[in-house]
Protein backbone atom coordinates (compact mmCIF):
# COMPACT_ATOMS: atom_id res chain seq x y z
CA UNK A 1 0.00 0.00 0.00
CA UNK A 2 1.25 3.44 -0.77
CA UNK A 3 1.93 6.25 1.62
CA UNK A 4 0.02 9.50 1.46
CA UNK A 5 1.73 12.85 1.73
CA UNK A 6 0.03 15.07 4.31
CA UNK A 7 2.36 18.07 4.11
CA UNK A 8 4.99 18.98 1.59
CA UNK A 9 8.11 21.04 2.09
CA UNK A 10 6.42 24.35 1.28
CA UNK A 11 3.52 23.73 3.64
CA UNK A 12 5.87 22.70 6.45
CA UNK A 13 7.87 25.87 5.91
CA UNK A 14 4.75 28.04 6.23
CA UNK A 15 3.65 26.18 9.36
CA UNK A 16 7.10 26.51 10.99
CA UNK A 17 7.04 30.26 10.41
CA UNK A 18 3.57 30.53 11.90
CA UNK A 19 4.64 28.49 14.96
CA UNK A 20 7.72 30.68 15.43
CA UNK A 21 5.48 33.73 15.14
CA UNK A 22 3.09 32.43 17.78
CA UNK A 23 6.00 31.72 20.12
CA UNK A 24 7.27 35.28 19.76
CA UNK A 25 3.77 36.57 20.48
CA UNK A 26 3.74 34.84 23.87
CA UNK A 27 7.44 35.15 24.67
CA UNK A 28 8.44 38.60 23.46
CA UNK A 29 12.04 38.47 24.65
CA UNK A 30 12.84 34.80 25.42
CA UNK A 31 14.79 35.92 28.47
CA UNK A 32 13.27 33.46 30.88
CA UNK A 33 12.15 30.93 28.28
CA UNK A 34 13.91 27.70 27.37
CA UNK A 35 13.21 25.41 24.45
CA UNK A 36 13.41 21.67 25.04
CA UNK A 37 13.34 19.25 22.10
CA UNK A 38 12.02 15.81 22.99
CA UNK A 39 14.41 13.08 21.82
CA UNK A 40 14.74 11.73 19.27
CA UNK A 41 12.52 13.38 16.65
CA UNK A 42 11.42 16.51 18.47
CA UNK A 43 15.00 17.75 18.38
CA UNK A 44 14.93 18.36 14.61
CA UNK A 45 11.79 20.46 14.93
CA UNK A 46 13.24 22.34 17.91
CA UNK A 47 16.40 23.16 15.96
CA UNK A 48 14.34 24.48 13.02
CA UNK A 49 12.23 26.66 15.28
CA UNK A 50 15.31 28.04 17.05
CA UNK A 51 16.94 28.71 13.68
CA UNK A 52 13.87 30.67 12.55
CA UNK A 53 13.72 32.64 15.79
CA UNK A 54 17.37 33.59 15.41
CA UNK A 55 17.33 34.36 11.70
CA UNK A 56 13.93 35.98 11.32
CA UNK A 57 13.47 37.64 14.67
CA UNK A 58 17.07 38.33 15.63
CA UNK A 59 17.01 36.51 18.96
CA UNK A 60 20.45 35.49 20.14
CA UNK A 61 21.49 32.71 22.48
CA UNK A 62 18.09 31.17 23.09
CA UNK A 63 18.60 28.60 25.83
CA UNK A 64 17.77 25.15 24.55
CA UNK A 65 18.23 21.52 25.45
CA UNK A 66 17.38 17.98 24.48
CA UNK A 67 15.41 15.73 26.76
CA UNK A 68 15.41 11.96 26.51
CA UNK A 69 12.40 10.30 28.12
CA UNK A 70 13.39 6.64 27.80
CA UNK A 71 13.97 6.05 31.51
CA UNK A 72 10.67 7.78 32.37
CA UNK A 73 8.39 5.88 30.00
CA UNK A 74 5.47 3.90 31.37
CA UNK A 75 5.91 1.00 28.96
CA UNK A 76 9.27 -0.29 30.27
CA UNK A 77 9.15 -4.12 29.90
CA UNK A 78 5.77 -3.79 28.15
CA UNK A 79 6.73 -2.72 24.65
CA UNK A 80 7.69 -5.31 22.07
CA UNK A 81 10.99 -3.72 21.23
CA UNK A 82 13.63 -3.01 23.90
CA UNK A 83 13.75 0.72 24.53
CA UNK A 84 16.88 2.49 23.43
CA UNK A 85 17.96 5.66 25.16
CA UNK A 86 19.10 8.88 23.53
CA UNK A 87 21.19 11.69 24.86
CA UNK A 88 19.81 14.22 27.30
CA UNK A 89 21.58 17.54 27.08
CA UNK A 90 20.30 20.20 29.44
CA UNK A 91 23.12 22.33 30.81
CA UNK A 92 20.95 24.57 32.95
CA UNK A 93 18.38 24.42 35.72
CA UNK A 94 14.78 25.03 34.65
CA UNK A 95 13.78 26.37 38.08
CA UNK A 96 11.22 29.17 37.62
CA UNK A 97 11.68 29.21 33.85
CA UNK A 98 9.10 29.05 31.11
CA UNK A 99 9.71 25.76 29.32
CA UNK A 100 8.53 25.00 25.80
CA UNK A 101 8.47 21.29 24.93
CA UNK A 102 8.81 20.59 21.23
CA UNK A 103 7.90 17.26 19.63
CA UNK A 104 7.03 16.36 16.07
CA UNK A 105 3.87 14.27 16.55
CA UNK A 106 1.47 14.31 19.50
CA UNK A 107 -0.31 10.97 19.54
CA UNK A 108 -1.27 9.17 22.78
CA UNK A 109 0.27 11.86 24.97
CA UNK A 110 2.35 9.31 26.86
CA UNK A 111 5.69 10.70 25.64
CA UNK A 112 4.75 14.15 26.89
CA UNK A 113 3.56 12.65 30.19
CA UNK A 114 7.03 11.09 30.54
CA UNK A 115 8.69 14.37 29.56
CA UNK A 116 6.72 16.19 32.24
CA UNK A 117 8.14 13.79 34.83
CA UNK A 118 11.65 13.89 33.36
CA UNK A 119 11.95 17.66 33.35
CA UNK A 120 11.39 17.71 37.11
CA UNK A 121 14.92 16.34 37.50
CA UNK A 122 16.15 19.73 36.35
CA UNK A 123 14.10 21.87 38.70
CA UNK A 124 10.57 23.23 39.02
CA UNK A 125 9.61 25.20 35.92
CA UNK A 126 7.30 28.17 36.23
CA UNK A 127 5.26 26.97 33.29
CA UNK A 128 5.45 24.32 30.59
CA UNK A 129 3.99 24.70 27.10
CA UNK A 130 3.83 22.20 24.27
CA UNK A 131 4.50 22.80 20.59
CA UNK A 132 3.87 20.05 18.04
CA UNK A 133 3.94 19.91 14.27
CA UNK A 134 1.24 17.24 14.01
CA UNK A 135 -1.59 16.70 16.48
CA UNK A 136 -3.28 13.34 16.01
CA UNK A 137 -6.47 14.31 17.75
CA UNK A 138 -8.93 11.61 18.87
CA UNK A 139 -5.96 9.33 19.67
CA UNK A 140 -5.15 10.64 23.11
CA UNK A 141 -4.80 8.34 26.14
CA UNK A 142 -4.17 11.23 28.51
CA UNK A 143 -5.54 14.73 28.99
CA UNK A 144 -2.68 16.50 27.19
CA UNK A 145 -3.15 19.12 24.45
CA UNK A 146 -0.68 21.24 22.49
CA UNK A 147 -0.42 25.01 23.04
CA UNK A 148 1.03 25.56 19.58
CA UNK A 149 -0.06 23.22 16.86
CA UNK A 150 1.05 22.85 13.24
CA UNK A 151 -1.66 20.69 11.73
CA UNK A 152 -4.38 18.48 13.15
CA UNK A 153 -4.62 15.05 11.61
CA UNK A 154 -7.41 12.53 11.98
CA UNK A 155 -5.72 9.19 11.57
CA UNK A 156 -6.91 5.81 12.77
CA UNK A 157 -4.78 3.86 15.20
CA UNK A 158 -3.32 1.46 12.63
CA UNK A 159 -1.93 4.34 10.64
CA UNK A 160 1.42 5.94 11.27
CA UNK A 161 2.26 9.60 10.82
CA UNK A 162 5.91 9.98 9.89
CA UNK A 163 7.72 13.30 9.72
CA UNK A 164 10.73 13.52 7.41
CA UNK A 165 13.40 16.18 7.89
CA UNK A 166 15.85 17.45 5.34
CA UNK A 167 18.72 16.90 7.75
CA UNK A 168 18.27 13.13 7.89
CA UNK A 169 15.77 12.06 5.23
CA UNK A 170 16.78 14.52 2.53
CA UNK A 171 13.36 16.19 2.35
CA UNK A 172 10.82 17.98 4.52
CA UNK A 173 7.52 16.11 4.38
CA UNK A 174 4.84 14.49 6.51
CA UNK A 175 3.49 11.12 5.41
CA UNK A 176 0.58 8.98 6.47
CA UNK A 177 1.56 5.33 6.31
CA UNK A 178 -1.36 2.90 6.01
CA UNK A 179 -0.30 0.13 8.39
CA UNK A 180 1.83 1.25 11.24
CA UNK A 181 5.08 -0.40 11.86
CA UNK A 182 4.96 -0.46 15.63
CA UNK A 183 7.24 2.38 16.49
CA UNK A 184 8.03 4.13 19.73
CA UNK A 185 4.76 6.03 20.02
CA UNK A 186 2.52 3.22 18.87
CA UNK A 187 0.48 1.09 21.24
CA UNK A 188 2.04 -2.28 21.92
CA UNK A 189 0.00 -5.10 20.40
CA UNK A 190 0.75 -7.43 23.27
CA UNK A 191 -2.10 -6.63 25.60
CA UNK A 192 -2.23 -6.84 29.36
CA UNK A 193 1.34 -7.93 29.83
CA UNK A 194 2.50 -7.74 33.36
CA UNK B 1 21.76 -4.06 19.24
CA UNK B 2 19.63 -2.90 22.10
CA UNK B 3 19.31 -5.98 24.26
CA UNK B 4 21.82 -8.05 26.22
CA UNK B 5 22.56 -11.55 25.00
CA UNK B 6 22.34 -12.91 28.56
CA UNK B 7 19.63 -13.05 31.24
CA UNK B 8 22.08 -12.99 34.16
CA UNK B 9 25.44 -11.32 34.68
CA UNK B 10 27.43 -14.23 36.07
CA UNK B 11 30.80 -13.39 34.60
CA UNK B 12 32.48 -11.53 31.77
CA UNK B 13 33.21 -14.96 30.29
CA UNK B 14 29.57 -15.20 29.19
CA UNK B 15 29.41 -11.78 27.53
CA UNK B 16 30.07 -10.79 23.95
CA UNK B 17 31.79 -7.63 22.77
CA UNK B 18 28.37 -6.22 21.73
CA UNK B 19 27.03 -6.75 25.26
CA UNK B 20 29.87 -4.70 26.71
CA UNK B 21 29.32 -1.97 24.11
CA UNK B 22 25.62 -1.83 24.97
CA UNK B 23 26.34 -1.67 28.71
CA UNK B 24 28.80 1.21 28.18
CA UNK B 25 26.42 3.10 25.89
CA UNK B 26 23.66 2.78 28.47
CA UNK B 27 26.07 3.73 31.27
CA UNK B 28 26.87 6.97 29.41
CA UNK B 29 23.23 7.96 29.76
CA UNK B 30 23.14 7.04 33.43
CA UNK B 31 26.34 8.92 34.10
CA UNK B 32 24.53 12.02 32.84
CA UNK B 33 21.56 11.14 35.09
CA UNK B 34 23.66 10.83 38.27
CA UNK B 35 25.16 14.24 37.64
CA UNK B 36 21.75 15.95 37.55
CA UNK B 37 20.32 17.90 40.47
CA UNK B 38 17.81 15.06 40.91
CA UNK B 39 19.76 11.90 40.32
CA UNK B 40 16.94 9.49 39.93
CA UNK B 41 14.81 7.91 37.18
CA UNK B 42 11.58 5.96 37.71
CA UNK B 43 12.33 3.09 35.27
CA UNK B 44 12.45 0.21 37.73
CA UNK B 45 9.67 1.21 40.08
CA UNK B 46 7.99 -2.20 39.71
CA UNK B 47 11.16 -4.23 40.31
CA UNK B 48 12.40 -5.55 43.64
CA UNK B 49 16.05 -6.41 44.07
CA UNK B 50 17.69 -8.39 46.87
CA UNK B 51 21.33 -7.74 47.68
CA UNK B 52 22.69 -10.92 49.21
CA UNK B 53 26.13 -10.43 50.65
CA UNK B 54 27.65 -13.57 52.11
CA UNK B 55 31.01 -11.83 52.28
CA UNK B 56 32.10 -8.43 53.52
CA UNK B 57 31.89 -5.47 51.19
CA UNK B 58 31.53 -1.72 51.50
CA UNK B 59 32.10 -0.20 48.10
CA UNK B 60 30.38 -2.81 45.95
CA UNK B 61 27.34 -3.09 48.21
CA UNK B 62 26.87 0.65 48.50
CA UNK B 63 27.42 1.06 44.78
CA UNK B 64 24.82 -1.58 43.92
CA UNK B 65 22.36 -0.22 46.44
CA UNK B 66 22.77 3.30 45.15
CA UNK B 67 22.43 2.14 41.53
CA UNK B 68 19.21 0.30 42.40
CA UNK B 69 17.78 3.28 44.24
CA UNK B 70 18.71 5.68 41.46
CA UNK B 71 16.61 3.46 39.19
CA UNK B 72 13.72 3.54 41.71
CA UNK B 73 13.81 -0.20 42.39
CA UNK B 74 12.75 -1.52 45.78
CA UNK B 75 15.76 -2.87 47.61
CA UNK B 76 16.24 -5.39 50.37
CA UNK B 77 19.61 -6.07 51.91
CA UNK B 78 20.89 -9.20 53.49
CA UNK B 79 24.22 -9.93 55.04
CA UNK B 80 25.20 -13.40 56.07
CA UNK B 81 26.56 -12.36 59.43
CA UNK B 82 23.10 -11.54 60.80
CA UNK B 83 21.00 -14.19 59.05
CA UNK B 84 19.69 -17.73 59.30
CA UNK B 85 22.68 -18.92 57.30
CA UNK B 86 24.31 -19.08 60.70
CA UNK B 87 21.57 -21.53 61.74
CA UNK B 88 22.50 -23.88 58.91
CA UNK B 89 20.16 -22.88 56.07
CA UNK B 90 21.36 -23.82 52.57
CA UNK B 91 21.98 -21.22 49.86
CA UNK B 92 19.05 -22.37 47.69
CA UNK B 93 16.68 -22.36 50.67
CA UNK B 94 17.78 -18.91 51.73
CA UNK B 95 17.34 -17.51 48.23
CA UNK B 96 14.03 -19.27 47.55
CA UNK B 97 12.64 -17.89 50.77
CA UNK B 98 13.63 -14.41 49.71
CA UNK B 99 12.18 -14.95 46.24
CA UNK B 100 8.90 -16.13 47.79
CA UNK B 101 8.52 -12.53 48.86
CA UNK B 102 8.31 -11.63 45.15
CA UNK B 103 11.83 -10.50 44.38
CA UNK B 104 12.77 -10.10 40.70
CA UNK B 105 16.52 -9.81 40.81
CA UNK B 106 19.32 -11.02 43.07
CA UNK B 107 22.74 -9.45 43.48
CA UNK B 108 24.96 -11.99 45.16
CA UNK B 109 28.43 -11.92 46.65
CA UNK B 110 29.62 -15.23 47.95
CA UNK B 111 32.97 -16.70 49.05
CA UNK B 112 32.50 -19.80 46.88
CA UNK B 113 33.41 -19.61 43.18
CA UNK B 114 30.39 -20.40 41.01
CA UNK B 115 27.76 -19.48 43.63
CA UNK B 116 25.99 -17.18 41.15
CA UNK B 117 26.06 -19.76 38.37
CA UNK B 118 24.67 -22.38 40.73
CA UNK B 119 21.85 -20.07 41.80
CA UNK B 120 20.97 -19.11 38.23
CA UNK B 121 20.30 -22.79 37.50
CA UNK B 122 18.06 -23.34 40.50
CA UNK B 123 16.07 -20.20 41.16
CA UNK B 124 13.72 -18.09 39.08
CA UNK B 125 15.26 -14.62 39.17
CA UNK B 126 17.84 -12.56 37.34
CA UNK B 127 21.21 -13.03 39.02
CA UNK B 128 24.05 -10.53 39.13
CA UNK B 129 27.36 -11.81 40.41
CA UNK B 130 28.93 -9.22 42.70
CA UNK B 131 32.01 -11.38 43.28
CA UNK B 132 32.17 -15.13 43.77
CA UNK B 133 35.28 -16.17 45.67
CA UNK B 134 38.38 -16.13 43.51
CA UNK B 135 36.37 -16.54 40.30
CA UNK B 136 34.79 -13.39 38.78
CA UNK B 137 33.71 -9.89 39.68
CA UNK B 138 32.13 -8.79 36.40
CA UNK B 139 30.81 -5.36 37.36
CA UNK B 140 34.23 -4.32 38.68
CA UNK B 141 35.84 -5.31 35.38
CA UNK B 142 33.16 -3.43 33.46
CA UNK B 143 33.64 -0.27 35.46
CA UNK B 144 37.42 -0.58 35.11
CA UNK B 145 37.14 -0.82 31.32
CA UNK B 146 34.57 1.97 31.30
CA UNK B 147 36.97 4.19 33.23
CA UNK B 148 39.82 3.40 30.80
CA UNK B 149 37.49 4.18 27.88
CA UNK B 150 36.51 7.45 29.52
CA UNK B 151 40.11 8.45 30.25
CA UNK B 152 41.83 7.24 27.08
CA UNK B 153 39.02 7.28 24.51
CA UNK B 154 38.91 3.57 23.88
CA UNK B 155 40.05 0.27 25.32
CA UNK B 156 41.07 -1.34 22.02
CA UNK B 157 44.81 -1.42 21.50
CA UNK B 158 45.62 -0.09 24.98
CA UNK B 159 48.29 -1.80 27.06
CA UNK B 160 46.95 -2.68 30.48
CA UNK B 161 49.09 -3.99 33.31
CA UNK B 162 47.56 -5.80 36.27
CA UNK B 163 49.86 -5.92 39.28
CA UNK B 164 49.59 -8.02 42.41
CA UNK B 165 47.87 -11.13 43.58
CA UNK B 166 46.64 -12.52 40.27
CA UNK B 167 45.94 -15.95 41.69
CA UNK B 168 43.33 -14.99 44.26
CA UNK B 169 41.93 -12.02 42.41
CA UNK B 170 38.48 -12.21 40.84
CA UNK B 171 39.07 -8.62 39.73
CA UNK B 172 42.12 -9.75 37.74
CA UNK B 173 40.31 -12.64 36.05
CA UNK B 174 37.25 -10.60 35.08
CA UNK B 175 39.48 -7.76 33.91
CA UNK B 176 41.53 -10.10 31.74
CA UNK B 177 38.35 -11.44 30.07
CA UNK B 178 36.89 -7.96 29.61
CA UNK B 179 40.07 -6.35 28.30
CA UNK B 180 40.88 -9.16 25.88
CA UNK B 181 37.30 -9.10 24.57
CA UNK B 182 37.67 -5.41 23.78
CA UNK B 183 41.02 -5.86 22.06
CA UNK B 184 43.41 -4.55 24.71
CA UNK B 185 46.82 -6.04 25.43
CA UNK B 186 47.15 -7.38 28.94
CA UNK B 187 50.23 -8.10 31.05
CA UNK B 188 50.26 -9.35 34.62
CA UNK B 189 52.97 -8.68 37.15
CA UNK B 190 53.47 -9.99 40.66
CA UNK B 191 55.35 -12.48 42.79
CA UNK B 192 55.73 -15.77 40.91
CA UNK B 193 53.93 -17.54 43.72
CA UNK B 194 50.83 -15.45 43.05
CA UNK B 195 50.72 -15.88 39.27
CA UNK B 196 48.76 -18.96 38.18
CA UNK B 197 50.70 -21.45 36.10
CA UNK B 198 48.44 -21.40 33.05
CA UNK B 199 47.66 -17.68 33.02
CA UNK B 200 49.32 -17.31 29.60
CA UNK B 201 46.64 -19.54 28.09
CA UNK B 202 44.26 -16.60 28.58
CA UNK B 203 46.34 -14.60 26.13
CA UNK B 204 48.18 -12.45 28.65
CA UNK B 205 51.92 -12.04 29.14
CA UNK B 206 53.79 -12.26 32.42
CA UNK B 207 56.49 -9.93 33.73
CA UNK B 208 58.05 -10.12 37.18
CA UNK B 209 59.96 -6.86 37.01
CA UNK B 210 57.63 -4.03 37.94
CA UNK B 211 59.66 -1.23 36.35
CA UNK B 212 59.88 -3.04 33.00
CA UNK B 213 56.18 -3.75 33.11
CA UNK B 214 55.33 -0.13 33.93
CA UNK B 215 57.50 1.10 31.06
CA UNK B 216 55.39 -1.05 28.74
CA UNK B 217 51.90 -0.10 29.88
CA UNK B 218 49.37 2.71 29.32
CA UNK B 219 47.34 1.76 32.37
CA UNK B 220 48.43 0.07 35.60
CA UNK B 221 45.75 -1.59 37.70
CA UNK B 222 47.26 -2.12 41.16
CA UNK B 223 45.44 -4.91 42.98
CA UNK B 224 45.05 -5.17 46.70
CA UNK B 225 47.10 -7.73 48.57
CA UNK B 226 44.35 -10.05 49.81
CA UNK B 227 45.71 -11.36 53.08
CA UNK B 228 42.32 -12.88 53.92
CA UNK B 229 42.51 -15.30 50.98
CA UNK B 230 46.04 -16.48 51.71
CA UNK B 231 46.17 -19.47 54.00
CA UNK B 232 49.90 -19.81 53.56
CA UNK B 233 52.57 -17.22 52.99
CA UNK B 234 53.11 -16.45 49.30
CA UNK B 235 55.79 -13.85 49.89
CA UNK B 236 58.18 -13.39 52.82
CA UNK B 237 56.91 -10.09 54.21
CA UNK B 238 54.58 -7.26 53.22
CA UNK B 239 57.62 -4.99 53.28
CA UNK B 240 59.39 -7.10 50.72
CA UNK B 241 56.26 -7.14 48.54
CA UNK B 242 56.12 -3.36 48.68
CA UNK B 243 59.79 -3.07 47.74
CA UNK B 244 59.33 -5.23 44.66
CA UNK B 245 55.76 -4.60 43.54
CA UNK B 246 54.63 -1.44 45.28
CA UNK B 247 54.12 1.70 43.20
CA UNK B 248 55.48 4.93 44.62
CA UNK B 249 55.77 8.47 43.28
CA UNK B 250 59.47 8.08 42.58
CA UNK B 251 58.86 5.15 40.24
CA UNK B 252 55.86 6.85 38.65
CA UNK B 253 57.84 10.02 37.91
CA UNK B 254 60.82 8.08 36.54
CA UNK B 255 58.73 6.55 33.72
CA UNK B 256 59.08 8.08 30.29
CA UNK B 257 55.31 8.56 29.91
CA UNK B 258 52.25 9.43 31.98
CA UNK B 259 50.45 6.24 32.79
CA UNK B 260 46.96 5.94 34.28
CA UNK B 261 46.86 4.37 37.74
CA UNK B 262 43.85 2.35 38.85
CA UNK B 263 42.96 0.47 42.01
CA UNK B 264 39.78 -1.51 42.70
CA UNK B 265 39.85 -0.59 46.39
CA UNK B 266 40.06 -0.88 49.29
CA UNK B 267 43.61 0.47 49.18
CA UNK B 268 46.28 -0.74 51.54
CA UNK B 269 48.06 2.60 51.53
CA UNK B 270 51.80 2.11 51.61
CA UNK B 271 51.58 -1.52 50.48
CA UNK B 272 50.56 -1.80 46.81
CA UNK B 273 50.56 1.95 46.22
CA UNK B 274 51.71 4.86 48.32
CA UNK B 275 49.40 7.69 49.35
CA UNK B 276 51.00 10.23 47.04
CA UNK B 277 50.34 7.95 44.05
CA UNK B 278 46.79 7.17 45.14
CA UNK B 279 46.03 10.87 45.49
CA UNK B 280 47.93 11.97 42.38
CA UNK B 281 46.36 13.30 39.18
CA UNK B 282 47.31 10.15 37.33
CA UNK B 283 45.16 8.02 39.63
CA UNK B 284 41.53 7.59 38.56
CA UNK B 285 40.51 5.62 41.63
CA UNK B 286 37.61 7.88 42.59
CA UNK B 287 36.44 8.10 38.96
CA UNK B 288 36.25 4.33 39.06
CA UNK B 289 33.96 4.55 42.07
CA UNK B 290 31.68 7.09 40.40
CA UNK B 291 31.58 5.10 37.17
CA UNK B 292 30.73 2.02 39.23
CA UNK B 293 27.29 3.40 39.99
CA UNK B 294 26.58 4.30 36.35
CA UNK B 295 27.81 0.94 35.04
CA UNK B 296 25.81 -0.99 37.64
CA UNK B 297 22.71 1.05 36.78
CA UNK B 298 23.22 0.07 33.14
CA UNK B 299 23.61 -3.63 33.97
CA UNK B 300 20.56 -3.67 36.25
CA UNK B 301 18.45 -1.68 33.77
CA UNK B 302 19.36 -3.91 30.83
CA UNK B 303 18.77 -7.13 32.76
CA UNK B 304 15.51 -5.83 34.22
CA UNK B 305 14.22 -4.99 30.74
CA UNK B 306 14.40 -8.71 29.96
CA UNK B 307 12.32 -9.86 32.93
CA UNK B 308 8.95 -11.31 31.84
CA UNK B 309 9.39 -10.34 28.23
Amino acid sequence: MSQKMLLNSKEINIILRRLACQLVENHPNFENTVIIGIQPRGVFLANRIIQLLEEEYGFKNIESGQLDITFYRDDFRRSLKPLEANKTKIDFIVEDKQVIFIDDVLYTGRSIRSALTAIQSFGRPKEIELLTLIDRRFSRHLPIQPDYNGRQVDAINDELVKVHWKEIHGEDAVYLLPTAKIEQEAIPQKKDTK
Amino acid sequence: MSELGVNHLLGIKYLKKEDIDLIFKTADHFKEVINRPIKKVPSLRDITIANLFFENSTRTRLSFELAEKRLSADVINFSAASSSVKKGETLIDTVNNILAMKVDMVVIRHPNPGAGIFLSKHVDASIINAGDGTHEHPTQALLDSYSIREKLGEVKGKKVLIVGDIMHSRVALSNIFALKLQGAEVKVCGPKTLIPKYIESLGVTVETNLIKALEWCDVANMLRVQNERMEISYFPTTREYTQQFGLNKQILDSLNKQIVVMHPGPINRGVEITSDVADSKQAIILDQVQNGVAVRMAVIYLLASKINR
